[in-house]
């Protein structure tokens, strides 16, 4: 039953992925600069960030140092142990439809030992044993696996900087977690409660970055997409990023010429 | 003629020395080794202010001193004004150089007190076009471990680093999009942008 509806789940996904992402996302063109981010829809992700700025300042910031400050450390880092663990069964399926069949086994033995020997993922004996790291995969990263192009940059409300990939891989991902076609209406909440508090607890732990970026850089816009870009592709294992072009080659005048 | 004769002389020195072994390669001085004593120089020193529990204000003084000894501030800061370092003036170009290097002083060693406990280890380096990329993993509390690169380069004259990647965030880049909208608030004025500067951070 439910391997049925999950599989079937995913054979809709993939034809949706196949057909409408591989096409959809846009292209820079031939003109685009070099190093320059690809950013056609940005009076609109402009306004987009201007909401989520205000979002924060008024309720997300002061709930998140709220939440930081009333619980104990101990506490915040286990919610978010639990949380992460709920997300891992989706990065398994990720590792799959990837190819990627070492990371699937090594996400899937973590899971089964922070579930069992960590009482349900409250603990991480997994990282202790020092097993490899999470592979953290998402769809989004998939489609980049299956050839898809990273298309414009978006802020989406909310949830902050992507790509047209990355938001195809967001949506698809809501149906990628198979405990979500396993666990029961209240208990199905505890995950979503917990991944909620996780990001809450997330922003009071590293508010000074946070703020630094949204609040104090000159334009938090630009620095957000920056930031967003770089460290993404980082995670996608391109190095296509620009900082692997020699500054000491730059078009600009060489200071040790003269 | 003379300079002539010196120049072949030269060459037939540098012959002999290099088929007896004994001179370093003069293009590429920088080696693997260098590049890692110097990150390791580096991070011994960044643990050394970590660990000593000092005030804000006297870690910026220390990371100050440690960014101006070890980094490459000229190209680091010429880098980030991009193609408007063409039009900037020597005088322009001394100036910005001297604000950009307090400004980051000022902006990431404000941030030192998160690394309280932490600690820096310096893990392997490889040769990437004409530098070498330090590699080496951050450990804070209660966080986990992630990876920081040292892009270390010889043009200059010295062993010095010209970038530090952290999770694929160059600190070059990110400062060059800061950079970047610090001038076009005011609307390219080179000076009026170095005065916003020395405030900021």
């Amino acid at each position: 039953m439910f391997l049925a509806s999950f599989v079937s789940g995913l054979r809709g996904l993939a034809a949706i992925a196949c057909f409408g992402v591989l096409a959809a996302c846009a292209n820079p063109g031939p003109s685009h600069p070099a190093g320059e981010p690809f950013d056609p829809y940005e009076a609109q992700n402009r306004k987009v960030h201007e909401f989520n700025r205000s979002l924060d300042r008024a309720i997300i910031r002061p709930a998140g140092r709220g939440y930081s400050n009333f619980l104990p450390d101990d506490i915040e880092t286990v919610i978010g142990r639990f949380a992460f663990n709920l997300s891992i069964p989706g990065a398994i399926v990720n590792n799959v439809l990837q190819g990627n069949g070492r990371g699937a086994s090594q996400d899937l033995y973590r899971f089964a030992i922070n579930s069992t020997v960590g009482l349900g993922g409250f603990f991480d004996p997994a990282s202790e044993m020092g097993m490899p790291a999470p592979t953290d995969a998402d769809f989004g990263q998939t489609l980049h696996v299956w050839g898809a192009r990273e298309g414009a940059y978006v802020e989406l409300p909310l949830l902050g900087p992507s790509t047209e990939r990355d938001t195809w891989g967001k949506v698809v991902d809501v149906f990628t977690n198979p405990l979500t076609y396993v666990i029961d209406d209240p208990e199905n909440y505890y995950g979503t409660a917990a991944s909620v508090s996780s990001r809450l607890s997330d922003r009071g732990r590293y508010s000074d970055t946070i703020d630094s970026i949204l609040y104090e850089s000159a334009d938090s816009y630009a620095q957000a997409r920056s930031l967003y870009l770089q460290n993404r592709r980082f995670e996608l294992g391109g190095t296509g990023g620009e900082s692997y072009v020699d500054p000491y080659d730059d078009p600009y005048e060489d200071p040790y010429e003269n | 003629m003379k300079t002539d004769f010196s120049r072949r002389q030269l060459i037939a020195a540098g012959a002999a020395a290099a088929a007896l072994g004994t001179t370093p390669t003069l293009s590429f001085a920088l080696t693997d080794s260098s590049a890692k004593a110097l990150v390791d120089r580096i991070v011994k020193e960044i643990n050394r202010v970590i660990a000593s529990g000092k005030p804000v204000s006297s870690m910026i003084r220390d990371f100050e001193s440690i960014f101006a000894r070890y980094a490459d501030v000229n190209i680091i800061a010429r880098s980030t004004l991009g193609a408007d370092s063409r039009r900037a003036t020597a005088a322009q170009m001394r100036a910005f150089t001297d604000a950009f290097r307090s400004y980051i002083a000022r902006k990431y060693g404000k941030r030192f007190n998160e690394f309280v406990g932490g600690k820096i280890e310096v893990k392997g380096v490889r040769r990437v076009k004409s530098w070498h990329e330090v590699r080496s993993t951050v450990y804070l509390r209660g966080e986990s471990p992630f990876e920081v690169l040292f892009l270390v380069s010889d043009r200059s004259g010295k062993d010095l680093f010209f970038d530090m990647v952290i999770e694929g965030v160059s600190l070059r880049l990110t400062e060059r999009t800061e950079i970047g909208a610090m001038l076009d608030r005011r609307q390219g004025n080179i000076d009026a942008m170095i005065q916003d500067l020395r405030k900021a951070g």
